[in-house]
């Protein structure tokens, strides 16, 4: 099985790196169009802002790969907000595999808001096989101040103030807002899950 | 929910750790490496690693140390300790630090948090902070505590903050040792008003201080390093304890 991992201006690949070699699978860093169409599943990372991000993406016509992908593909934080329709973030229009908006956290009037949300949240109302054997309501470690708002694709629903889309999945596309990469077992749990699809 | 964090620092010299006694279930205890992965297995929800060499090795000898950690432990760690340019952050963070924290650089050059936000992002910008109560006040010190400044702590959190930091990083020289409680008062100061999470340190000597620095201050999340090291407060029955307490903790 080939596992890339693709290569962008977005931080953290290292992390997913080491969570792969952790459950014994290599992930190949690339972001070689051929490398990534041949590969058997494509995890798309994710740290950073997302006009930069998607500009970059655009310039190597990397976007148009991602979303032409038939294989298992999984976004992760930044990832999966690109794969949505649009982001407020800088106004920015993503790749549209899921028909949701990504917006900004805001604090309610009477409640000051720590943004971003730094820390370990709990995943709910779980339906896809990414969580087989992972329990309802297990805490994940997320880092994120934008986040996407429920829709017809949520598998899983955290709650900051408002419920939003903890995960997204359509078709071959499978995304998460938390880090599985630095969420304990539970995460390896559900990285195992994606590789056995 | 969102929970409230435990984390375990681990102050590290010439790659090793420099507190700390034997754990049955590890071999050295001056490996952070194996100390981190145990403190993981325990619970900790983040980890902080401080480094405090002072030779010219320190760059090289960090980032490889940094890689080894993001290689064997599963949870998120921030990296301090003398980071003093984007260069340095850069490094750490492809070797695979989640966050890095900036202390005494950061306040003598205020312009380097903004740098570091706009080029990494926020999230990953730990500001940290050691403070002394004096007189009225909470007051900044540099330099290990060495050297005091005549800025409060809250004025020089709130520009931080406003700079791009992500995170509150606040040590109580007053309270660091005693094992006497957390100093409920500046860190329920800067978690009340500033948006930013708060990591409170220094203090903790039973498990209730936990309590208190949560429900009181309203910390986001607590540092403590020798009860840890020595055993005298284990990690699951201190989450276990707050938890009790109605502190929402993640098992």
């Amino acid at each position: 099985m080939k596992t890339v991992i693709v290569k962008y201006n977005a931080g953290n690949i290292r992390s997913v790196q080491f969570a792969l070699e952790r459950i014994g699978v290599n992930g190949i860093v690339t972001d070689d169009e051929a490398e990534i169409r041949s590969a058997d599943k494509v995890i798309f990372p994710g740290v950073g802002e997302a006009s930069t991000a998607m500009n970059y993406l655009k310039e190597r016509k990397l976007d148009q790969v991602i979303k032409d992908l038939k294989q298992p593909v999984l976004g992760i934080c930044l990832g999966m907000q690109l794969l949505c329709r649009h982001s407020e973030e800088n106004d920015t229009p993503c790749m549209g595999i899921f028909d949701v908006e990504v917006k900004k956290f805001t604090s309610p009037v009477d409640n000051l808001l720590k943004i971003p949300q730094i820390g370990w949240n709990n995943i709910a109302n779980l339906h896809s096989v990414l969580f087989e054997h992972v329990p309802e309501n297990s805490y994940m470690y997320f880092v994120h101040s934008y986040y996407a708002a429920l829709g017809a694709d949520t598998v899983a629903i955290t709650n900051y103030v408002i419920n939003y889309s903890s995960a997204l999945q359509k078709d071959n596309f499978y995304a998460v807002q938390f880090h599985p990469e630095k969420s304990a077992e539970v995460g390896s749990r559900i990285i195992e899950n994606f590789l056995n699809l | 929910m969102l929970t409230k964090r435990i984390i375990p620092c681990l102050d590290i010299k010439d790659g090793r750790t420099v507190k700390g006694i034997n754990f049955e279930n590890i071999r050295d205890a001056g490996d952070p490496i194996e100390l981190g992965a145990l403190y993981a297995a325990q619970g900790a929800d983040e980890l902080v690693f401080l480094d405090i060499t002072a030779t010219n090795e320190r760059r090289k000898t960090l980032s490889a140390l940094v890689t080894e950690i993001a290689r064997n432990v599963n949870i998120p760690f921030t990296v301090g300790g003398g980071i003093s340019s984007v260069e340095d952050v850069s490094v750490l963070l492809q070797s695979g630090a989640d966050k890095i924290s900036v202390n005494t650089s950061a306040f003598n050059n205020p312009s380097l948090v903004d740098s570091l936000a706009r080029e990494f992002g926020s999230q990953c910008i730990v500001l940290a902070i050691d403070t002394r109560f004096e007189e009225d006040d909470w007051y900044v010190y540099l330099n290990g505590g060495r050297v005091k400044t005549d800025v409060k702590a809250f004025d020089w959190a709130k520009e931080a903050v406003n700079r791009g930091a992500g995170e509150i990083l606040l040590t109580s020289m007053n309270n660091d040792g005693t094992k006497k409680g957390f100093a409920l008062d500046i860190t329920g100061q800067l978690s009340q008003n500033l948006n930013v999470p708060v990591i409170a340190s220094g203090g903790a000597g039973t498990m209730q201080h936990f309590v208190d620095v949560f429900e009181t201050a309203q910390a986001d999340a607590a540092l403590a390093a020798s009860i840890f090291h020595y055993k005298e407060i284990e990690i699951p029955a201190l989450k276990n304890f707050l938890y009790q307490k109605g502190v929402n903790m993640r098992f």
